[in-house]
């Protein structure tokens, strides 16, 4: 394939109407095609199909059959599971987002410390972040089991044992629990962050006389921010979309006869609740409801975009 | 591949410090980074340790291995320790469903590899009219929620007849990745362009350059896209499950593991098979990761890195 790019390269060359820029050009259209090719047929034109089967009752076999906004006056009106699946998920958003923000920049703080083998807990933190298959999902559910290991520290410590993924009060926070393990990508990105600040800052900082504590607050925020930013808004995005772990934990920690969602829909969280729908074929309402969140995501990163303004430091902007 | 620090520290041992305050602040933060790393991976030795446990002692919570009537224990070499994980191979067709695993994972890496090499660079290295409007959608596309184009694509694969079959899992990684195509042409601008220039005089096409000059230069910026592809293909669940979970003979090892537990569970699960499986289907991952680790942690600094 490259011996065929060089006679095509001259042939060109020699048509005055195609100039160095027009040709470049042309390369570079040629060479972003696939995912300009992508982006239509697989994001842009489905989404689009997807807002229009919003307003239809579509089972697939059948033509979609137009029914304006009924799926969603039913959603907002009827369905008090629409409501149960937002407000797990809202409450996940919420509780799980600032758990790993502070775990991942407390473990990256300690290791930008000068300490012998940083290599090594760098590999040990980050290795779970591969470990995110259904085997993971399977070792958690044993961990968290009422038999489990946890239990047992929790019970050697004298601390209140429980039934965590059987129990719909503590199901969400086994989740959560087990999110920390998973916080080796947010710590790596704020190490590099942490590394990029300049030392001088430190150095003047201290001449005149800034503990700790000002420094980390004057000098260490507002130098991480934009990282944190980053973090932050992939991390909410990605809560939201929570769907493997809840839908494998509640089918298995519950037994036979579990439904995806349980203990008592307490794991329900919205693609949970959506997928039920999909199974059902029912892909207009699945479709409405995909949309929702999809506005619901959006509200909020175009919130958190226009309130970084306020907090975000960007050097020389 | 990773920036320098503007003052990287100097190169002496970590105890030789100038106060004995400084030497305390290190001893602290080793002793409170040893307790966490233990707490980090005591998982997956819990997970070895069950899996090499027969059902009788695994919910005995104990971190002894198992005893002879001697008091003794068990030589590790010993069939004891296997059996688990032969019973857990046999339960279930693991052999189909890790040569299905193994066609998904090696169409959607080279996908990957290839796809969102050549579109980063056309991002980083070829101008064209509305270049940076698209690398900001490219950007916006991985903040979109994968849910609202999930069903869209469902009804389209199976309108042309693409369920149940392995096509919906790797076509659509050869149109680019936009996380990719960013860690990708991120490294492509840091990549001097003197070479690209003399071969452009001496006549050298944009692909040939790109073939020739530019994909053997960012071999460890692929070499982290083609882990990440790696291991999100083996252990992707959802697409799985959605376009070949109806044919069990279509199973990958996710789909599988799942069918495993439900065989292995049900009112009292056998935990030591269940973790004996998942082991069996994690190594591959685990092995990638001790082998690449460089890659992966230099891929994950570089996205965090401001375009």
């Amino acid at each position: 394939m490259a011996e065929l790019a060089v006679p095509k390269t001259e042939a060109v060359r020699k048509r005055p109407f195609l100039n160095q820029r027009r040709r470049e050009a042309l390369t570079g259209y040629l060479f972003a095609s696939p995912w300009l090719f992508g982006f239509l047929a697989l994001t842009l034109g489905p989404m689009l199909f997807s807002l229009y089967v919003s307003f239809t009752s579509y089972d697939i076999a059948n033509p979609p059959h137009w029914i304006g906004l009924q799926n969603y006056q039913f959603i907002f009106q009827h369905d008090s599971d629409f409501t149960k699946a937002l407000g797990n998920t809202l409450w996940y958003v919420t509780f799980k987002t600032p758990v790993v923000i502070v775990t991942s920049l407390f473990l990256a703080i300690l290791m930008n410390q000068k300490v012998p083998g940083i290599k090594y807990y760098r590999t040990i933190f980050y290795m779970p972040t591969v470990i995110t298959g259904v085997a993971a999902i399977f070792l958690w559910v044993w961990l968290l089991s009422p038999f489990g290991l946890v239990n047992n520290i929790l019970g050697a410590l004298h601390l209140p044992q429980q039934e965590w993924f059987l129990n719909p009060q503590y199901a969400k926070t086994g989740m959560i629990i087990m999110g920390t393990w998973y916080i080796g990508a947010p710590m790596l990105i704020l190490l590099a962050g942490l590394n990029s600040i300049p030392r001088h800052l430190y150095e003047a900082a201290m001449i005149d006389g800034a503990g700790i504590l000002r420094r980390f607050w004057n000098i260490t925020l507002p130098m991480l921010s934009p990282t944190l930013f980053f973090i932050i808004l992939t991390n909410v995005i990605g809560a939201f979309q929570v769907f493997n772990s809840a839908y494998v934990i509640s089918t298995t920690a519950g037994g036979a006869g579990a439904q995806p969602g349980d203990p008592e829909k307490s794991l329900l969280f919205y693609e949970v609740y959506l997928y039920k729908y999909f199974g059902l074929s029912q892909m207009g309402y699945a479709s409405a409801l995909a949309w929702i969140l999809f506005i619901v995501v959006l509200a909020i990163t175009a919130t958190q975009l226009y309130l970084s303004r306020r907090w975000v430091y960007y050097e020389g902007g | 591949m990773t920036a320098a620090a503007p003052d990287a520290p100097q190169t002496v041992s970590w105890y030789r410090t100038q106060s004995g305050a400084e030497l305390l602040q290190r001893v602290a933060t080793l002793a409170i980074l040893s307790i966490l790393a233990l707490a980090f991976i005591v998982p997956v030795i819990w997970m070895v340790i069950s899996s090499l446990k027969p059902i009788q002692t695994v919910f005995d919570n104990s971190w002894l291995p198992p005893m002879t009537s001697q008091g003794w224990p068990v030589p590790i070499p010993h069939p004891q320790y296997f059996s688990n994980f032969s019973d857990a191979m046999t339960l279930v067709p693991f052999g189909t469903y890790f040569k299905n695993t193994l066609i998904v994972t090696v169409f959607s890496v080279a996908g990957s590899v290839l796809s969102s090499s050549l579109v980063a660079y056309s991002f980083a290295r070829l101008r064209w009219p509305g270049r940076d409007f698209f690398f900001v959608l490219v950007l916006a596309t991985m903040l979109l929620p994968g849910i609202v184009t999930f069903i869209p694509q469902f009804i389209i694969f199976s309108k042309i007849g693409w369920v149940d079959t392995f096509l919906p899992l790797i076509v659509p990684t050869w149109f680019g990745n936009a996380f990719y195509i960013f860690l990708l042409r991120q490294f492509y601008r840091g990549i001097p362009q003197e070479l690209a220039e003399a071969a452009r005089i001496d006549g050298a096409g944009e692909f040939r350059i790109w073939w020739q000059i530019v994909m053997p230069l960012a071999r460890p910026a692929l070499a982290a896209v083609g882990i990440f592809a790696f291991t999100g293909a083996w252990e992707d669940y959802f697409g799985p499950l959605i376009y070949v979970g109806g044919d069990p003979n279509n199973w990958t090892l996710q789909l599988g593991l799942k069918a495993f537990e439900t065989a292995a569970g049900g009112g009292s699960p056998l935990w030591n098979l269940i973790m004996a499986a998942g082991l069996v289907v994690m190594i591959p991952v685990l092995v990638a990761f001790f082998i690449g680790q460089k890659y992966f942690i230099e891929g994950v600094t570089l996205t965090g890195l401001k375009g």
